[in-house]
């Protein structure tokens, strides 16, 4: 497998739709007939998956808020079977 | 049940999926269609104001993903403004639709509102089967919406309904689907319930069709790759365990009829004693939480044997209620699809009639009871 570059801008899939869902407490990720009640990890990767930042912005952006250095493999990882789970998109 | 659970960690969650079913009017005549029989009979259509206020009320106990169907939702004039009033609240909104009367300007219209996705029905990949089985002249019409589908930049989702009369097509319908830019397929099995439910002797497929369209279905999955997800809904006739219906009856499902009749499933109308609110008269949370309808089949208390010491009753929740209904007479049944059914050779015998009369090649045509208005005034 291929690592995911860390100059890729990851979005959130055409057709999909993030969002906080306070009955849930938990990010969503929404598509056509069908809901995936993300983790807490998985939603503050994705919710940084806006097509403008980077990899590396997000892995930075990450460390910064949670205090935590290290990341940047377990970002990889996430970010890698959300594309090919289609839930993400690369934008160039 | 003796005792209504309340919300909290270990009563239900909240009633995530959300559909409306916001007429039963339709151009269609489909004859697998699940809407009851006698919807001709049932209260005269909600207004735009309660819509809205199910829509607010719904949202607030924590729905988020909203179908609007029918019948044919375009019937409706106000769909532009539910959409824009669910929109407004964050739902992610489906709408379910024939594709009749979705006309240029209606499309940028809601697209407008903040409709999420489309899901359009076809009945077959040819203009014949199609307009026989629909009773109407619309295959040509269908591929137009479509394009619109796709000028609008919507996922293309497609939806068609399987059974004997075009279950041999499907090789054919999932090439439609590619050429048509499809990004899913759902090939739905019929669910043998209201107007199928009285055509099912002609519309219960063979094993030999059904094998023949899993591995049509196997052959197209492999040649595009994950382009196009393509879900097969197995009838569950031909099944041994029973479908996990709604993820249990009162878990995750709430369906609300044309007249306001709040549902646990789209079919559970036609369960007798369930007595179900109706929203013009009741608030959602408490339909929800507290009506005897919603809780009759939460849990495991009702359960008979042999689901009530049976280790998978935690997944399959002894199966489909209204199924169990039709089949057995008593809804508290074990589904008699579960081969661990007394009752399960009910199923078994249909399904070897069916493969009789499709040996016999039965003129079906002559047999088929077409969802119409005037029949449904006189329907059992």
């Amino acid at each position: 497998m291929s690592a995911l570059s860390d100059t890729a801008r990851p979005a959130i899939a055409h057709g999909m739709r993030l969002q906080w869902e306070e009955a849930q407490q938990a990010h969503v990720l929404l598509y056509p007939e069908g809901m995936v009640k993300l983790n807490g990890s998985a939603g503050a990767i994705m919710s940084r998956c806006d097509g403008t930042r980077t990899v590396t912005d997000i892995v930075t952006d990450l460390e910064r808020a949670y205090g935590a250095t290290g990341l940047a493999a377990d970002v990889q990882a996430f970010l890698t079977l959300a594309l090919e789970k289609r839930w993400l998109e690369l934008r160039e | 049940m003796n005792t209504a659970p309340t919300p909290g960690p270990s009563g239900p969650g909240p009633p995530l999926w959300l559909l409306l079913e916001l007429t039963y009017r339709c151009p269609l005549h489909c004859v697998f269609c699940y809407n009851p029989t006698e919807f001709a009979r049932t209260g005269a259509e909600l207004p735009t104001e309660d819509w809205l206020r199910v829509l607010r009320e719904a949202r607030a106990l924590g729905a988020v993903q909203l179908g609007l169907s029918g019948g044919e939702p375009l019937e409706r004039e106000d769909l532009e403004t539910i959409v824009a009033e669910a929109h407004g609240l964050g739902y992610y909104i489906n709408l379910i639709t024939s594709g009749v009367g979705l006309t240029a300007s209606r499309i940028a219209a809601l697209r407008a509102a903040g409709l999420d996705h489309i899901q359009l029905s076809f009945q077959d990949s040819t203009r014949e089967l199609n307009d026989f089985l629909s009773s109407t002249r619309t295959f040509e019409l269908k591929a137009r919406v479509a394009e619109l589908i796709r000028a609008h930049d919507y996922p293309m989702v497609l939806n068609v309904v399987l059974h004997r009369l075009n279950i041999d097509h499907v090789g054919e319908i999932l090439d439609m689907a590619e050429r048509l830019g499809a990004q899913y397929v759902e090939l739905a099995n019929t669910q043998y319930y209201g107007w199928a439910w009285l055509n099912r002797q002609q519309l219960l497929p063979s094993r030999a069709q059904l094998a023949r369209a899993e591995a049509a279905t196997q052959r197209f999955r492999e040649r595009v790759a994950g382009r196009i997800q393509v879900y097969f809904v197995v009838p569950d006739y031909f099944e041994r365990r029973p479908k996990a219906c709604m993820g249990g009856l009162g878990s995750v499902f709430l369906g609300i009829a044309p007249d306001g009749i709040a549902m646990p499933c789209h079919a559970a109308r036609m369960l007798p004693g369930l007595d179900l609110p109706n929203v013009r008269s009741a608030d959602i949370r408490t339909i929800w939480y507290d009506s005897p309808a919603f809780n009759r089949f939460r849990g495991e208390a009702w359960m008979k044997e042999p689901c009530r010491s049976c280790p998978e009753r935690t997944h399959d929740f002894g199966g489909c209620r209204c199924q169990a209904y039709l089949l057995t007479g008593d809804a508290t049944n074990t589904d008699p699809v579960c081969d661990l059914s007394p009752h399960h050779q009910l199923v078994t015998d249909a399904v070897a009639r069916a493969e009789r009369d499709a040996a016999l090649a039965a003129r079906a045509e002559h047999v088929l009871v077409f969802r119409d208005h005037r029949i449904s005034i006189k329907a059992p």
